[in-house]
């Protein structure tokens, strides 16, 4: 393990400040507004702002432990997030092995591949070998009730909670010139921005929300919302440029793709939660239901960011 | 085998932190408190019963501290052959086993769950008597609640509802698939001075019905 780039220990003590202050400000309003915590939207922001605590802390141990520690953190999110999706899919008995063959050979695949960088495997391995290979376990068991819904949503379930998620920690791969062994900044910027879209967004919806987007789906989310945590997002790119190989206006405009990719993603999978009838993709983090929940805006951003990285910085 | 076990050896107990952390990291299960509270009390919970997992999901959602004193309830038909079964069934989870063949047991098992009981201890049991491999969300009740209840009047019969463990590993799969399983605790059932058997085991099937997810969306 090489010692972390300096910009990442300027980036990880930010951090903390912020969340030292959201601590003594969360603490401030509690006081004063829910001290014998029946302030439901109190209450619901110190959880948020303690599981805040939890994801900073991990993601900057992860950080810090370079590739292998990344890998790690996010390898885990996957079977988090699998473990949710599939618990809320129409799986039958005849699913068993095709299910088992997704979390223990798909999942710890996709991972090694990305550790290796083999991108030409890695880029296709879900999408071809695993998209012909299910269907294939599925219909050796025999049973073809709901055989194509079965599948389709177990390659969905692969897709959205392993390919798409693993592009964060391949984003490590990537030969940039004069960048080298600074590259877990580029998943610092990624994570800053969607996180700081998702709380900026809610803030101006707040603030100023009037016009609803998708009222059947997602009440929350607002055109005015939407623009100035857009905005206001691309501010938090753009300022972040110095730990990134981009100018400030390429920062920004990345920033933009982030933030629309990780809003559409919000949206696609609030219509999956709605179509299964439950709020919350699980229980395990307080205050943010599940990991599904807290990673459905990285998951959209994610793929496309690392390519147009890709394409536009890297040499290989 | 009459009487209070020992308890658990050392190795046991090891081995029952590691399966605690095996089940958390399969099903991420968490107790669901809707009608008692996780509090100190001596208890006998009934659960459905799906699953050779079923009360090591119901250990992980208890509080470590309710754990070390509450023991399953299981058959020594099953759990005492072989050498391995027998290390699990009682030095890991301090089962207190009965003989559910009424021909050939050499002891009464609502004695020997009194015994438990008589001890401070907490019990699990699965009053449908085996494990539920039909389509029906629960089988009939065997009649052993009703005698347990009969004999200590004054624990509270706490129901407990175990939720999608069947489709963790169905019966015959030996690869278990991570999936998210929920523990629901329901409100404590006494039985009633006048109340006859069957009338209490049919309020138990409700109240223990009640309280799966299913029930609730129809």
């Amino acid at each position: 393990m090489t010692a972390p780039p300096p910009n990442l220990v300027i980036v990880l003590s930010g951090l903390l400040v912020i969340l030292i202050v959201a601590s003594g400000v969360g603490y401030g309003l509690q006081r004063k507004l829910s001290p014998d915590g029946t302030n439901a939207v109190i209450e619901n922001l110190n959880d948020r702002i303690r599981a805040w605590w939890v994801m900073v802390v991990l993601m900057g141990l992860a950080l810090i432990g370079g590739k292998t520690g990344v890998t790690l953190l996010f390898a885990f999110c996957s079977f988090a997030a699998l473990r949710e999706f599939i618990t809320l899919i129409n799986t039958r008995r005849a699913d068993h092995w095709a299910l088992a063959a997704a979390f223990f050979i798909v999942l710890p695949v996709q991972y090694y591949l990305i550790w290796i960088d083999w991108y030409g495997l890695y880029s296709i391995f879900i999408p071809v070998y695993a998209f012909l290979l299910m269907p294939i376990i599925a219909a050796l068991r025999g049973d073809t009730d709901r055989f194509l819904v079965r599948i389709a949503e177990v390659q969905w379930a692969l897709m959205i909670c392993v390919f798409c998620v693993s592009h964060v920690p391949a984003l490590l791969s990537l030969d940039i010139a004069d960048y080298q062994g600074r590259n877990v900044l580029l998943i610092a910027f990624l994570v800053i921005v969607v996180q700081a879209s998702d709380v900026l967004q809610y803030v101006w919806g707040k603030l100023l929300g009037r016009t609803k987007i998708a009222p059947r789906l997602s009440p929350s989310k607002t055109v005015e919302g939407l623009i100035g945590g857009a905005l206001s997002a691309m501010a938090v790119g753009a300022g972040l440029s110095w730990i990134t190989p981009f100018t400030p206006l390429q920062a920004a405009l990345l920033s933009f793709v982030i933030v629309v990719m990780g809003f559409f993603g919000g949206l696609v999978m609030s219509a999956i939660k709605r179509d299964r009838g439950v709020k919350d993709w699980g229980h395990l983090i307080a205050g943010h239901g599940g990991f599904i929940d807290r990673l459905d805006s990285v998951i959209f951003s994610a793929p496309i960011f690392f390519h147009l990285v890709r394409y536009g910085w890297s040499a290989t | 085998m009459s009487g209070p076990q020992a308890k658990p050896s050392f190795a046991g107990r090891m081995v029952q932190a590691v399966v605690i952390v095996f089940a958390r990291f399969i099903t991420a299960t968490r107790g669901r408190w809707e009608g008692v509270a996780p509090i100190d009390e001596q208890r006998i919970y009934f659960a459905n019963h799906v699953s050779h997992g079923d009360f090591v999901l119901i250990w992980t959602a208890l509080p470590r501290r309710l754990r070390s004193r509450t023991r399953p309830v299981a058959g020594s038909d099953y759990w005492l052959k072989g050498s391995l079964r027998r290390f699990i069934g009682r030095d890991v989870f301090n089962a207190v086993l009965i003989d559910r063949n009424r021909d050939t047991r050499a002891d009464d098992p609502i004695v020997q769950m009194s015994d438990a009981l008589d001890a401070g201890e907490s019990l699990i049991v699965f009053p449908e008597g085996t494990r539920n491999t039909t389509e029906a969300p629960l089988l009939a009740f065997k009649s052993g609640l009703y005698h347990l209840a009969t004999a200590r009047r004054s624990v509270a019969l706490v129901p407990v509802w175990i939720d999608n463990l069947n489709r963790v590993m169905p019966k015959g799969e030996f690869v278990p698939i991570p999936l998210i399983c929920t523990v629901t605790f329901g409100a404590a059932l006494h039985l009633g001075e006048t109340e006859a058997k069957q009338e209490f085991l049919t309020r138990a099937e409700a109240a223990l019905l009640a309280l799966s997810p299913k029930a609730n969306t129809l």
